[in-house]
């Protein structure tokens, strides 16, 4: 009985301990590098502000949301609620990962120069010309079905660029490859300007990709 | 222009055909390509539900896209003068869909859509389709909300579903993409498109509005009510 007493006892004075609690990190939306308007004639500034102003700002009030509902669940030992919530954080969170990196791959039209250096370099040796990469790249992109991203991605292991699309928001981060150029094809991130021509909308966004941020994406995973 | 059709009651929707003329003095085999069904109702009619601008786009151009990449895709294989059922489960492949799955479930998939819709529709079902929802959903509100929920649920693009099985109980679903229930053993009743283009031109990116005005103002009952009495068959 006194064993029971010490034990009920030990057990309380556990529970009274401040819970080592998740470090919530609240995501927040990121601001454009641009003005919504500044990607004309390319995306026009309907798109752009919806896309962020809208499509961003939900997936990281929803990650955020989901976050916070794992953390309870977490406190409460509740596995269940945990896995249940993992479908919500991967797409929402891929989501935000996603558009976080694409905003940066875009520049204003008049801002834009083409790749040189390493990056020309690598995409001339895989695919001959950047204008055969580019079609390859949007034939690849334009076939994703449904809702999803083309990618190019750097691949650690082999030190080669890969094409790659994605579906959903799935982020490339899942296939070991580094992101380094993602091309949105979400009906939203083209419908009210180009309707069902997903092609014209992936021959468009060319003229406004940064290929400097491009670069430096690169520069930063090969270190 | 409006067409006054027989609507489908059952579930399996047949395509039509034209047939291709014959040319030149041998004789040719006659293949003939399955066609876009116009919905049952004029462009603009679902106004201002569902505006005339996204029905000339969506059937227009999205519906008749699958239909064109479809039948170029079959053209000469053995799949070539099937009905368009057979078309969409023989490419389903057991789950491992072929490229001509995408384009034929999706041509079935938008004619049950129109279908499942017709002016000043919404409203509430009645009989026994009413009393099943009561019994399977506890009420028709709990429907309602539960229908919204797998709609917007479905991250990415697909569709929502209510389907009946042949005792009558009644369940939900939603499907990536082109997949539908019919590949799965299931007879839907009603269907609810939330690929972006389904709604974008009327409300961006409000697909839980969308999805409230289809539920309240553009479900054809009557149609669902005749097809729940065709799965008990």
């Amino acid at each position: 009985m006194l064993a029971r007493g010490l034990l009920a006892s030990a057990r309380e004075n556990f529970n009274a301990l401040p819970r080592m609690s998740r470090l919530l990190s609240t995501v927040k939306l990121p601001d454009l590098p641009y003005d919504y308007g500044a990607l004309e004639p390319y995306i026009s500034g309907q798109i752009m502000e919806l896309h962020h102003s809208k499509h961003h700002a939900a997936y990281v009030a929803n990650l955020n949301k989901a976050l916070e509902q794992q953390a309870e669940a977490e406190a409460k030992g509740d596995v269940s609620k945990i896995i249940t919530l993992q479908g919500a954080i991967k797409f929402n969170g891929g989501g935000h990962i996603n558009h976080d990196i694409f905003w940066t791959n875009l520049v204003p039209p008049k801002d834009f120069e083409p790749p040189t250096g390493e990056l020309e370099a690598l995409i001339k040796a895989q695919w001959k010309s950047l204008d055969n990469f580019i079609s390859t790249f949007n034939a690849q992109t334009a076939a994703v079905q449904g809702s999803g991203w083309g990618w190019l991605g750097y691949n650690k292991g082999t030190g080669r660029l890969e094409i790659i699309a994605m579906p959903n928001q799935d982020p490339l981060s899942i296939t070991g490859l580094v992101p380094l150029l993602g091309v949105d094809v979400w009906e939203h991130a083209y419908y009210l300007q180009y309707k069902n021509v997903r092609p014209d909308y992936l021959k468009a966004i060319w003229n406004v990709v940064n290929w400097k941020n491009v670069a430096d994406r690169l520069a930063a995973a090969k270190k | 222009m409006a067409l006054s059709m027989k609507i489908q009651a059952s579930s399996l929707i047949a395509g039509q055909r034209r047939v291709r003329p014959m040319t030149g003095r041998r004789a040719v085999v006659i293949k003939a390509a399955l066609e876009l069904k116009a919905p049952p109702y004029a462009l603009d009619a679902l106004e201002p539900h569902m505006s005339k601008q996204t029905l000339e786009f969506h059937w227009g151009k999205h519906h008749r896209a699958y239909v064109d990449n479809m039948n170029k895709q079959i053209a000469g294989t053995p799949l070539d003068g099937k009905s368009l059922e057979e078309v969409v489960l023989a490419s389903w492949n057991g789950g491992s869909p072929t490229p001509v799955f995408n384009n034929a479930a999706q041509v079935w998939n938008h004619t049950f859509f129109w279908e499942s819709m017709k002016p000043n529709g919404g409203g509430a079902p009645t009989g026994k389709l009413a009393e099943a929802i009561a019994r399977d959903f506890g009420s028709f509100d709990k429907f309602k909300e539960e229908f919204k929920a797998a709609g917007l649920t479905q991250f990415g693009s697909g569709w929502a579903w209510l389907n009946a099985d042949n005792s009558g109980k009644l369940s939900l679903s939603k499907t990536p993409n082109a997949v539908t229930p019919v590949v799965e053993g299931k007879t839907p009743i009603l269907t609810v498109d939330v690929w972006e283009h389904a709604y974008y031109i009327d409300v961006q990116n409000r697909r839980p509005d969308y999805l409230t005005t289809f539920i309240e103002k553009l479900i054809n009952w009557d149609v669902v009510a005749e097809r729940y009495a065709a799965a008990q068959k």
